[in-house]
């Protein structure tokens, strides 16, 4: 990120030297500090509204119902896997389908230490720990809200036209990073 | 679509009081966590904002969007939605502050804007997440993850990309 962003400025500024626009930059420059606090307040009673209602869900125990749901699929996947570990690896999958960032993290970092432990220390990654990485790197979510908060904030006029695509989509590319987990990692 | 947001609404509410769950305390305090939120996001967002309005006002956006837009018209992508696809595995906060400007510019609305919340959406920072997750094991080389993840973000941003244009 530091390459990148400085990257972006100088690429920038020197683009705006030889077009002669040097002071149209500077002050886009501002410009783009000033919209950034705007849309941050616009963008705050979109960002209490979805996650007031996902902490609704929460409490209310989705989590528990998303979790009988995935259990089927994280035997199929993790089929040697210590039960312990495929406990963890539910409970991060189903934080990360209701958009629990960060709940999913702390358990995917147990579910990965139970795998270390599986793996006896051994210096590389054994498959079931790609596909925990996999899987999460895909990020399959049931409500977007970031997302859905940001369109709102930025006038879309239905915030939610993108849940369905968003869903296939993330869906399609965690299909596929774990069918190359499946071909590519053999232990 | 319209009923989505409505649906989610009244299912979160009803089952909550089904469950006698505190539904208000638990609406505050996720409100709470939402403004967190931001305050997190808040730095990034404003130096990716910074410099990409700098890119459009120095004329050099255009120059990068004419030198890609061959490369990314072949898989359909706009080519004003490539800089959240470079960043998007890179930095979680980074291209968020991306599709914040792009819904701004080109519309929330527009097949652009569409796209990229699509990908923003169907994507995960791929690298920061390999990191963290072996950051407590004992593992050494873990790098033969990284073209499965890239793959499965790719496929992503390809279906997301077909899905807005049908």
């Amino acid at each position: 990120m530091n390459y990148i962003w400085s990257g972006m400025i100088i690429i920038s500024l020197i683009c705006a030297a030889a077009n002669g626009c040097l002071d149209e930059t500077a002050a886009a420059a501002l410009d783009g500090a000033n919209a950034s606090v705007t849309f941050l307040i616009s963008l705050a009673g979109a960002m209490c509204f979805w996650n007031g209602f996902l902490k609704i869900a929460e409490n209310s125990g989705a989590s528990g119902a998303v979790r009988r749901l995935l259990m089927p699929a994280v035997q199929l996947l993790f089929r040697d896997a210590p039960e312990k570990a495929k406990e963890y690896i539910t409970m991060n999958m189903s934080a990360n389908l209701l958009g629990m960032g960060n709940a999913a993290t702390p358990m995917g970092i147990k579910a990965m230490n139970e795998l270390d432990k599986a793996n006896g220390g051994a210096l590389h990654a054994s498959k079931n720990m790609c596909m925990l990485v996999a899987i999460n790197t895909a990020s399959i979510q049931l409500v977007p809200s970031t997302i859905m908060a940001i369109r709102q904030a930025a006038g879309a006029a239905e915030p939610a036209s993108v849940v369905l695509p968003i869903l296939i989509a993330s869906f399609g590319g965690c299909a596929a990073a774990v069918t190359a987990v499946k071909i590519f990692i053999r232990r | 679509m319209s009923f989505i947001i409505p649906a989610i609404i009244a299912l979160t509410v009803i089952t909550a009081l089904l469950k006698r769950t505190p539904v208000y305390n638990s609406f505050t305090s996720g409100a709470a966590e939402g403004i967190q939120i931001i305050i997190k996001i808040f730095p990034a967002v404003a130096a990716v904002m910074i410099a990409s309005y700098m890119l459009r006002a120095s004329g050099a956006m255009d120059m990068l969007c004419g030198i890609i837009s061959p490369l990314t018209s072949c898989i359909g992508m706009p080519a004003e939605v490539l800089p959240l696809a470079m960043i998007r595995p890179v930095s979680g906060s980074g291209s968020l502050g991306i599709l914040t400007d792009i819904l701004n510019t080109y519309g929330a609305d527009s097949d652009i804007g569409k796209i990229a919340s699509v990908i923003t959406g169907s994507t995960e920072t791929t690298f920061y997440c390999i990191c963290v997750y072996f950051s407590e094991t004992k593992v050494k080389y873990s790098s033969k993850v990284i073209p499965c993840a890239l793959i499965g973000d790719i496929v992503g941003m390809i279906l997301g990309i077909i899905m807005v244009k049908i």
